[in-house]
């Protein structure tokens, strides 16, 4: 069997299923022709959909014949002729001859070699009667008498019964004609055992010889079952159903798990131990139905892209990278709309007009490129162009006149900070509206869709090279990771994505260190008062369990921009939690979004935490939440003490390194490192970690590093997940102190300056510097060289 | 009048209540619930069937009966309402039972609160009463009284 495109697969498995229809239609017009219209309309767009594809794929034969029938159905639509049995007989001999070409092209890409002039020049004749057929009298009988013949002929050329096994054997030159010869008249005499079996008993073969024959009969089986037969369509809802059944078939095998123990019946035991595999198989079986290549939103964007280069005069390249990357079909639809978005802008405002590019020295044509990939739990996507990247400080500007965010905030944003600002409401850069975007409605509603997924977006942008937006959503919308807690008899679970910390509670002060403000529990963490939520004084009306002793951990949790605490009587486990929706007698109560099945079968609520929030009066309403705030937060944040690590750089210089973005402090030997290209690098925990000497990556520290000691200072710390190594002269001190950003004492590399213990230090913007001196992790030169 | 003439009847004191059988869809014992903080007091909880999670309507509470006594456990009656599955908590089944329509009777007007909306109408059996309760109306637990809390 050739193989065939995945066009031409799909063409056949459509065409199949439309043909049937089809031959439906037809009948049932012959047999009421005036109640025809909508059956007449349906036949035609089939047969239009056929020729059109047809002559896309270039089947030639099959479209000519196509054509004609088509001719003639367009004046049935239009009232000019009117359903005879003549014609129905003639279309229905097109349906046949389409489906024996159709069988053929299956079967060996092909149209096949029948002839179908006369079909054509029949179908012609009733068209226009005027052009003569040959012999008007006989065209009369010939097509009835014609269609037998063709399907007939299509009958026959059904694919041969499958190979017998002993026929597979004797080709195999395992055992000759003769053996089988008697192995078959064994079973005519009454031998209920298949050849196989018998053969093997008789030692003429062994049985992996029988297993390959086997699988090489049922091969051939499958290849002959058509590819019609081989996919079949389902209601979306039915795999919900069976989604359902099976999860709860998990929960019951999971009860029975628990009953069976080393003492149990060694029967069971087996029997248990089946049933286990099965279900996780089936499981997993049922997931992959309703798990979809991103492909199938993707497949749309070259066209999209293409139409809109053309209208912006530009000329753009693409490239996928991933498009087999399976989600959930719920995910699919749900990120549709969001990526499209993305591309239209890339497209419309990432990449520059060719002569603009040209005199930047790149190359005329645009360059997009989507990629996909699965990493821990989550699918990845980045959408990357090489376009003119976005200007912060325009989006400052931008910002500013359209009176989103105050002057003061904006001057203190950095660069990451003032990237994030169009996902803002209102936002928009474009310097002209066009109409394919600018309008300002947009990558507010991408991040929201997004998010409400469960998913995030990120954006980094470099001016002159390029923008990246990074795109990470869940594999499935119906599992995500949950905090299980109890309050009183209930059991709630936390979405992961609210949680923020969880921080055990200072027994030896009084109340457990919450304080009180008018009647209002807040808690100081770090330095910074967090309002307090008793869930179940919250829920259940409870006298709060403050002051009792009882309370040891606070569940640390954000709603839009704001923390807050939640106290909670205990924590019970981070689980994988399936959501269900609440009835709709249950959807107006704000602290919940859904409820969840628990292991052990029992039911359990998960909180709404925004609606919460809301409820107990930590966050105001919905549109009171603003950049302002926002603003504020980051204004505290400021002004906040930070647990800083200070470090020399050079001689004199003292720099602070907020100490929540390291990860550990090492000694390094001077011998150890080595060079690879152009960087330093050690071998680091199985890796190959590049240093960077802090001297080097940030400007005006004068006095490089001309000595170096034996041992090496190094500060580790995370980098798109790998470590990097910056090399200090020496670690100083872990101090808590705020640090005041002043704009003067900004520059590339330090983010403001601060007082410690007398002496003026600088805070190392360490994102920024990552950024700018390892752009991509593809750069990382040790992976190069791994490579 | 309905032209169902089966009835499941249940049980709510002294009471006999019927569903329309078409409208019920299954019978189960006591099924463990969790409560719903913050729900009007008419929602007795949520169970699960068989992967679902189906709410449960206190029919006493809904029908401004007295509670139950604690220590009795409800039995729930799953019926199908425009708004999917429910289950109605109740002290026990009865049986199906075939009623003529000419026993049927309206509701007289005296009677008055919840009970009034929620019953259709009165079978006149022998030596009792079965009310006829509207499954649609009953499942439907007026969004105003979420307000409380």
């Amino acid at each position: 069997m050739a193989e065939l495109d995945d066009i031409v697969r799909e063409f056949l498995v459509e065409t199949h299923e439309n043909l049937g229809t089809l031959e439906q239609d037809l009948v049932r017009l012959e047999e009421n022709p005036n109640d025809a219209k909508e059956s007449l309309a349906r036949i035609f767009r089939t047969v239009h959909t056929v020729k059109g594809t047809c002559g896309f794929l270039g089947f030639s034969k099959l479209e000519s014949v196509t054509h004609v029938g088509e001719n003639l159905l367009s004046l049935l639509r239009d009232g000019k002729l009117s359903v005879s049995g003549e014609i129905t007989t003639a279309l229905l001999s097109l349906v046949d001859a389409i489906r024996e070409m159709l069988t053929s092209v299956e079967a060996s890409g092909e149209e096949g070699s029948g002839d179908y002039s006369q079909l054509v020049q029949e179908l012609a004749r009733l068209v226009d009667p005027s052009r003569s057929a040959p012999k008007p009298t006989r065209s009369l009988q010939s097509p009835p008498a014609a269609v037998p013949t063709a399907s007939r002929e299509v009958g026959q050329r059904d694919p041969a019964p499958p190979p017998q096994i002993g026929e597979l054997l004797v080709q195999g030159g395992l055992i000759t004609r003769t053996e089988v010869q008697d192995v078959l008249e064994l079973q005519n005499a009454g031998d209920p055992r298949h050849v196989g079996e018998i053969l093997v008993e008789q030692g003429k073969v062994a049985p992996e010889d029988v297993v390959d024959a086997l699988n090489l009969q049922k091969k051939t089986k499958a290849q002959n079952g058509g590819l019609a037969d081989t996919t079949i369509r389902v209601e979306v809802s039915q795999l919900d159903k069976l989604m359902n059944l099976v999860g709860e078939l998990v929960l019951a095998r999971n009860q029975i798990l628990q009953f069976v123990g080393p003492d149990t019946d060694a029967a069971l035991q087996t029997t248990t131990q089946r049933l286990n595999l099965v279900t996780t198989e089936l499981q997993a079986g049922v997931m992959k139905t309703r798990m979809q290549p991103i492909d199938t939103v993707w497949s749309k964007f070259p066209r999209v892209i293409r139409d809109l280069a053309r209208s912006c005069k530009k000329r753009i390249r693409v490239e996928m990278e991933g498009r087999d990357t399976e989600l959930d079909k719920t995910i699919i639809e749900a990120i549709k709309d969001p990526l499209t978005h993305i591309v239209r802008n890339a497209v419309d405002h990432g990449i520059e007009s060719p002569e603009k590019r040209e005199a930047a020295g790149k190359p005329v044509e645009g360059y997009l490129r989507l990629k996909a990939f699965h990493e821990g739990g989550h699918v990845n996507i980045e959408i990357s162009d090489d376009g003119g990247g976005i200007d912060p400080e325009k989006l400052r500007r931008n910002a500013h006149e359209k009176g989103l965010v105050s002057a003061a905030i904006l001057a203190r944003m950095s660069e990451r900070e003032l990237l994030g600002l169009i996902f803002m409401p209102g936002f928009s850069t474009a310097e002209k509206v066009t109409n394919v975007s600018g309008r300002g409605v947009g990558m507010d509603v991408v991040k929201t869709n997004i998010e409400r997924i469960g998913g995030s977006v990120d954006i980094s942008s470099r001016l002159g090279e390029g923008t990246t937006l990074h795109i990470k959503i869940p594999l499935t919308l119906a599992i995500i990771p949950a905090l299980v807690v109890a309050s009183g008899q209930e059991r709630f679970a936390i979405p992961q994505v609210s949680l923020v910390e969880l921080v055990r509670m200072d027994l030896d002060k009084p109340d457990c260190g919450i304080e009180d403000i008018g009647g209002v529990p807040v808690y100081r963490l770090r330095g910074n008062l967090l309002p307090i939520v008793d869930l179940s004084k919250e829920l259940f009306g409870r006298k709060s369990i403050i002051g009792e002793g009882a309370v040891t951990t606070i569940v640390v949790l954000q709603a839009d921009e704001r923390q807050f605490g939640m106290l909670v009587e205990q924590i019970l486990d981070t689980e994988e939690i399936v959501v269900k929706p609440l009835a709709k007698q249950l959807k107006n109560i704000p602290a919940f979004s859904g409820a969840t099945i628990m292991g052990d079968g029992s039911v359990a609520l998960i909180l709404d935490i925004l609606g919460l929030a809301q409820k107990a009066s930590v966050i105001g309403a919905r549109r009171d939440r603003s950049l302002g705030d926002r603003g504020k937060q980051n204004q505290s944040a400021d002004e906040k003490p930070e647990s800083l690590l200070l470090v020399r750089a050079g001689e004199r210089q003292t720099l602070a390194i907020p100490l929540r973005l390291v990860a550990r402090l090492e000694e390094v030997p001077r011998t150890l490192v080595e060079r690879a290209g152009a960087s330093n690098v050690v071998q680091y925990r199985g890796q190959i970690m590049p240093l960077f000497y802090l001297s080097d990556v940030i400007s005006e520290i004068s006095d490089a590093h001309t000595e170096l000691p034996e041992m090496l200072s190094v500060v580790v710390f995370d980098h798109r997940g790998r470590s990097v190594g910056l090399v200090v002269a020496a670690i100083v001190d872990i101090v808590d102190e705020a640090i005041k950003r002043h704009s003067t004492a900004r520059r590339p590399g330090i983010l403001g300056s601060a007082v410690v213990h007398g002496q003026v230090v600088e805070l190392v913007d360490l994102p920024g510097v990552m950024e700018r001196i390892l752009p991509h992790t593809d750069s990382l030169v040790p992976q190069a060289l791994v490579a | 009048m309905p032209e169902e003439n089966q009835y499941c009847t249940f049980h709510l004191g002294n009471f006999i209540f019927g569903v329309g059988v078409r409208e019920v869809q299954e019978v189960i014992r006591y099924q463990q619930m969790t409560q719903v903080p913050l729900a009007p007091a008419t929602v007795g909880g949520l169970i699960n069937l068989r992967g679902q999670i189906v709410t449960a309507i206190d029919l006493r509470e809904r029908l401004g009966m007295p509670a139950r006594d604690p220590k009795a456990l409800p039995m729930n009656v799953v019926v199908c309402s425009e708004d999917g599955a429910v289950s109605l908590l109740v002290d026990e089944i009865g049986d199906v039972i075939h009623v003529s329509s000419s026993q049927f009777e309206m509701v007289p007007d005296t009677l008055v609160g919840p009970a009034r909306e929620l019953i259709t109408g009165v079978y006149k059996l022998e030596g009792k009463l079965l009310l006829v309760l509207d499954v649609n109306k009953t499942a439907n637990i007026d969004p105003e009284t979420l307000k409380v809390a």
